[in-house]
C-alpha cells in the first residue's frame, strides 16, 4: 500500500463510516470520490440523531417542559460549538440556515432591504468572480435586477486563480459588496483572501466568504479572514443535510434588516408592526432544523477530535500523489491548478475528448463514485471552453489506494471509448 | 456486463459516425439543454408539406446524447409527420420504461436502430440525455407547424 508522509490512519477512520463498506454492481468496492458535492456521515453523528429523535425531540425555545428545554440545550449548544469551530468572537454571530445557498441569499437580502450604509442600490456595484458556485452568482444577479446595481466580477487566469490584476478596477469606492469563494468546488483553487480583503477594505465595501469547501477541510478563523459574513453548510462536513451556517459580525446583525418574518425572530407583535428578537434568532423565522443542527454539533466534535490540520495535512498529500498518478494519464487535463499548492483537494480533468458524462458512467460500473457536469459553476467551463468536466474530491477516509482505482478506472475509460 | 447493455454498438457507432450532422436550412431552429449536465443541441427541422425534408442539428455532449440525435436523424427524415411522431412515441414510451419493456419485432421495425436505446432507460440519469434530441424536435416540429408560439430557448423537461 502507498504511503505518504501527513496522512491520517484511514483504516481506523474508515471504520466510523460504515456506507464506505458497500459493495457496488456484483462485487465492486465503493470509491466515494464525491465529497465536494457531500460527504459521507460518520456513527457518531448517526448516533446523534438518532439520540436526538428518539430522547429529546421537541420543539425549541417554546415549552417549559423537559423535552422541550433539552431540545433548545441541544441546539443551542450546537451553536456553541460551530461558534468555537470557525473562531467566532461570540456565539451570537452563528446563524443557522438550511445550506450555503440560503446563507449567500439571506446576505443578498438584507443588503437590498438595508439602509445606508449598507444599501446595494443603483448607484453601487456588487462584486464577485467567475469561479464562484451558481449560489454565490443567481443572488447577486437577482439583487442587481431588483436594485439596478451593477455586477462586477474578477476572472480568471489560464491556471485556474483569480485574475487580480486590475483589482483596483473591479472594486471600487462604489463596492457595497465583495462575495467570492475560498476554495473552488470545481477547481480546487484556494483563493487569496488577504489581497481582496485589504482592497474591500480600503474601499469600506462589506466582504461574504463562501466556505463552503474550506470548512469542512481545513482550520477555518473567521477572525483571522477579516471577512464580515462566512457561509457553509454542513453535509460537506459530515453533517446531515438541511443544516447550514452564516457567520456575521455582530454589530451588521443588528443593524441589518431580517428577511423571512416568522415566529422565533420577533420581540413583540401587535397587529401593526413588530419588533425583532437580537441577532441571531433575529434570521431564524419559524422552527429551525433542530436535529440537523445538533447532527453538526456532532460533526464538528467528530472534525475536531481528528483535528483539522491533521485532516488539512492529509487531503495535501492525498491529492499531490492524485496530481502525480494524473498527469500519467494519457489525454488527461487537470482544469484549475496542476500542482498541490495553494488548492483543495477537488481536481477537475477532462479526459480527451470522452465526455464526462461517459467517463462517470464507466467508472460508476467500477465502483467510483465521481461528479460529472459543470458542478453549478458553468461559468468555469465557458472561460475553459469545455462542455463539462469529471471531478475527483477527496475527504478524510480517502486513500491513495482510492487514487489508484481512479487512475485504473481511467485507463478502462479510455479503452471501452478508444 | 450491465455497461455493455447502455453503450450497445449501434450507440457508439452513431456516436463515432454520426447522421446529418451540422445546421442546414430549416423552418425552425430550437436550442434545448439539459441543465444538470450542460448536454446541448440546436436543432432544426424543414418540411415539405406534411414531409420531414430535413432535421439538421448542431451539439455537444455526451455519447447518448449525440448519438440519439444521429439516430432521429436517421429515423425521421423522409417520414410523413404522422409517421414521425409515432415513432417519437414510441420513443419515448421506451425510454420512459425503466428498463420494463423488451423490444418485441414491431417495435424493432418501427424504432430500428433506436431500439438500442431500451438499456438506456435503466439509468435515470441518462434518460434525460437520449430524449435531449427528440424533445428538440417535438418543440422544433410545433414551432414550424405554426402549432404553439416560437421560443427562443427551450429546455428538455
Amino acid at each position: 500500500m502507498t504511503q505518504l508522509p501527513g496522512l491520517l490512519d484511514t483504516e481506523a477512520i474508515r471504520k466510523d463510516f460504515p456506507i464506505l463498506d458497500r459493495v457496488l454492481h456484483d462485487g465492486k468496492k465503493l470509491v466515494y470520490l464525491d465529497n465536494a458535492a457531500t460527504s459521507q456521515t460518520p456513527r457518531q453523528v448517526l448516533d446523534v440523531l438518532n439520540e436526538y429523535y428518539e430522547q429529546h425531540n421537541a420543539n425549541v425555545h417554546r415549552g417549559v417542559h423537559v423535552l422541550a428545554e433539552e431540545a433548545t440545550e441541544l441546539y443551542e449548544g450546537a451553536r456553541d460549538k460551530v461558534a468555537a469551530f470557525v473562531n467566532a468572537p461570540s456565539r451570537n454571530e452563528v446563524i443557522f440556515t438550511k445550506n450555503a445557498s440560503e446563507s449567500l441569499n439571506l446576505v443578498a437580502n438584507m443588503l437590498g432591504w438595508a439602509d445606508e450604509p449598507y444599501r446595494v442600490d443603483a448607484d453601487t456595484e456588487i462584486v464577485i468572480t467567475e469561479m464562484e458556485h451558481h449560489s454565490n452568482i443567481v443572488p447577486w444577479q437577482l439583487l442587481a435586477q431588483r436594485t439596478g446595481a451593477k455586477l462586477k466580477w474578477f476572472g480568471l487566469t489560464d491556471d485556474g486563480r483569480l485574475d487580480l490584476s486590475r483589482i483596483d478596477e473591479v472594486i471600487t469606492p462604489k463596492t457595497k459588496i465583495v462575495s467570492f469563494v475560498l476554495v473552488s468546488n470545481i477547481l480546487g483553487t484556494f483563493n487569496p483572501v488577504e489581497a481582496i480583503v485589504r482592497r474591500a477594505q480600503e474601499v469600506g465595501a462589506l466582504v461574504l466568504v463562501d466556505a463552503s469547501q474550506a470548512a469542512p477541510h481545513m482550520a477555518l478563523d473567521v477572525q483571522a479572514l477579516q471577512a464580515d459574513f462566512v457561509a457553509f453548510t454542513g453535509h460537506k462536513m459530515c453533517g446531515p443535510t438541511g443544516i447550514g451556517v452564516l457567520w456575521g459580525r455582530q454589530e451588521l446583525l443588528e443593524d441589518l434588516p431580517p428577511f423571512l418574518g416568522g415566529g422565533e425572530m420577533i420581540e413583540t407583535v401587535s397587529m401593526s408592526s413588530s419588533t425583532y428578537a437580537p441577532a441571531p434568532h433575529k434570521f431564524e423565522a419559524g422552527t429551525p432544523p433542530i436535529a440537523q443542527a445538533v447532527g453538526l454539533g456532532a460533526a464538528v466534535d467528530y472534525l475536531s477530535s481528528i483535528g483539522m490540520d491533521k485532516i488539512a495535512a492529509h487531503e495535501h498529500a492525498l491529492t499531490e500523489y492524485a496530481i502525480r498518478r494524473l498527469h500519467d494519464v494519457p489525454d488527461l487535463r487537470i482544469i484549475g491548478p496542476t500542482t498541490a499548492e495553494e488548492r483543495g483537494a477537488a481536481i477537475s480533468f477532462t479526459l480527451g475528448d470522452i465526455h464526462p458524462h461517459d467517463v462517470g458512467q464507466v467508472l460508476d460500473e467500477q465502483g467510483i463514485a465521481v461528479r460529472v457536469g459543470h458542478h453549478c459553476a458553468r461559468p468555469v467551463c465557458l472561460r475553459y471552453g469545455i462542455p463539462a468536466t469529471t471531478r475527483a474530491s477527496f475527504y478524510l477516509y480517502s486513500t491513495p489506494a482510492e487514487v489508484d482505482a481512479l487512475v485504473d478506472g481511467l485507463e478502462h475509460v479510455r479503452n471501452f471509448f478508444g | 456486463m450491465k455497461l455493455d447493455s447502455m453503450y450497445q454498438d449501434v450507440i457508439l457507432d452513431h456516436y463515432k459516425h454520426p447522421h446529418g450532422r451540422g445546421l442546414r436550412p430549416g423552418d425552425a431552429e430550437v436550442h434545448h439543454v439539459n441543465p444538470t449536465c450542460g448536454d446541448e443541441i440546436t436543432l432544426r427541422v424543414r418540411y415539405d408539406g406534411s414531409r420531414v425534408a430535413d432535421v439538421s442539428y448542431e451539439g455537444q455532449g455526451c455519447s447518448i446524447s449525440q448519438a440519439s440525435a444521429s439516430v432521429l436523424n436517421e429515423l425521421l427524415v423522409g417520414k410523413e409527420l404522422g409517421e414521425a411522431r409515432r415513432i417519437q412515441d414510441a420513443f419515448l414510451e421506451l425510454m420512459q420504461s425503466k428498463g420494463r419493456i423488451e423490444p418485441d419485432d414491431a417495435m424493432e421495425e418501427l424504432l430500428e436502430d433506436a431500439v438500442a436505446f431500451a438499456g438506456v432507460s435503466k439509468y435515470p440519469a441518462r434518460v434525460k440525455c437520449a430524449l435531449l434530441s427528440w424533445m428538440a424536435w417535438k418543440d422544433a416540429t410545433a414551432q414550424a407547424l405554426g402549432e404553439e408560439p416560437a421560443k427562443a430557448d427551450g429546455k428538455t423537461a
